[in-house]
């Protein structure tokens, strides 16, 4: 899902650029107030475990292969506004270190992965989770499904962004065609680990799983 | 900070490096999803070199160990730490802003 650089044209790179950074310096300054001496180590520790997790590629159909994004398990474990934050300082270690993700593409990756995948999935976790019992069960398979479709709506961010600005001549129907394809199959491998991760920790610390607020008011009546 | 709060954060720490670690080593070598279709789609060839390809950590791996898998592992553990300081580096300085900064900010 990293964008490499050369697939999207500057000045689109640019203007997304603008948007994901718009959208993390908000979600900084939403979260700023609870920053308290737990939820900052909980936030480093989650940004590790993201970039540990983003390293280990699963198989999926036909050579292909796809790995955790982590938007909506940070999102889900920690707010989204400060999930945002965690998965975009990922997305610039990635770039800056590792050479993973085009430096001038590392806007289009934050707004594929921490604003539509931390913020945007978060959505979808939060419209679930409301027609749902206040249950560990609902949380945790609400974070699932929420996790599957925040790869699909990140594979359309990158489709949209290609739509803009995309170079090397694809036509749009095939690239929107082949990216939901494929990434319907990695959302089941990300919708899968982040039901695990988070029934994990459901189980150990519930009062640390920020979209389990209302489950734990519920069960304290 | 209590220790439920320590032994959660330490145990959730170990868990990631081994991860990182080892884990890491068994990943899938195909290209991803992004890439599959760039491949598929024939618009791979608009990538364009990375500028840090030639980077000692480029591409998970660390020039001049040869085993792959040890390679992987170290990068892995390396940027775990990056990963941790400058999320905490930059949490602390947004607090620490915040708090210098006049009355809301």
């Amino acid at each position: 899902m990293h964008i490499p650089d050369g697939f999207i044209n500057l000045p689109a790179s640019a203007g997304f650029g603008a948007a994901a950074a718009g959208g993390v310096w908000y979600g900084l300054r939403r979260s700023a107030a609870s920053l308290d001496d737990l939820r900052i180590p909980l936030a480093g520790l989650l940004a590790a475990f993201v970039f540990a997790a983003q390293m280990v590629n699963f198989p999926v159909a036909g050579g292909t292969s796809g790995h955790l994004l982590g938007g909506v398990l940070a999102a889900v474990l920690i707010g989204p506004w400060l999930g945002a934050t965690v998965i975009t300082v990922v997305l610039v270690v990635q770039a800056f270190f590792f050479a993973d993700g085009g430096l001038s593409a590392l806007g289009l990756n934050v707004f594929n992965m921490a604003i539509i995948g931390a913020i945007g999935g978060y959505g979808v976790y939060a419209g679930l989770i409301r027609l749902l019992p206040a249950t560990r069960s609902s949380v945790v398979g609400a974070a699932g499904v929420a996790a599957g479709m925040s790869v699909v709506l990140a594979a359309l961010g990158f489709a949209f962004q290609y739509a803009i600005g995309g170079e090397g001549g694809a036509s749009m129907t095939t690239v929107v065609t082949a990216m939901v394809g494929v990434h319907v199959l990695i959302g089941i491998g990300e919708g899968v680990i982040t039901a695990l991760v988070a029934g994990a920790v459901l189980s150990a610390r519930p009062d640390l799983v920020y979209g389990a607020r209302r489950m734990m008011e519920v069960a304290r009546g | 900070m209590d220790r439920r709060n320590r032994v959660f954060l330490l145990s959730g720490l170990v868990a990631t490096l081994l991860v990182a670690a080892v884990v890491s080593g068994f990943a899938s070598g195909d290209p991803d999803g992004l890439e599959k279709v760039a491949i598929d789609q024939e618009f791979e060839e608009a990538a364009t070199a990375h500028a840090l390809e030639g980077f000692v950590l480029a591409d998970y791996g660390v020039q001049g160990i040869e085993n792959e898998r040890l390679a992987t592992g170290i990068a892995g553990v390396i940027g775990v730490a990056i990963t941790l300081v400058l999320t905490l580096g930059t949490l602390y300085g947004v607090r620490r802003l915040r708090r210098a900064g006049p009355g809301e900010g």
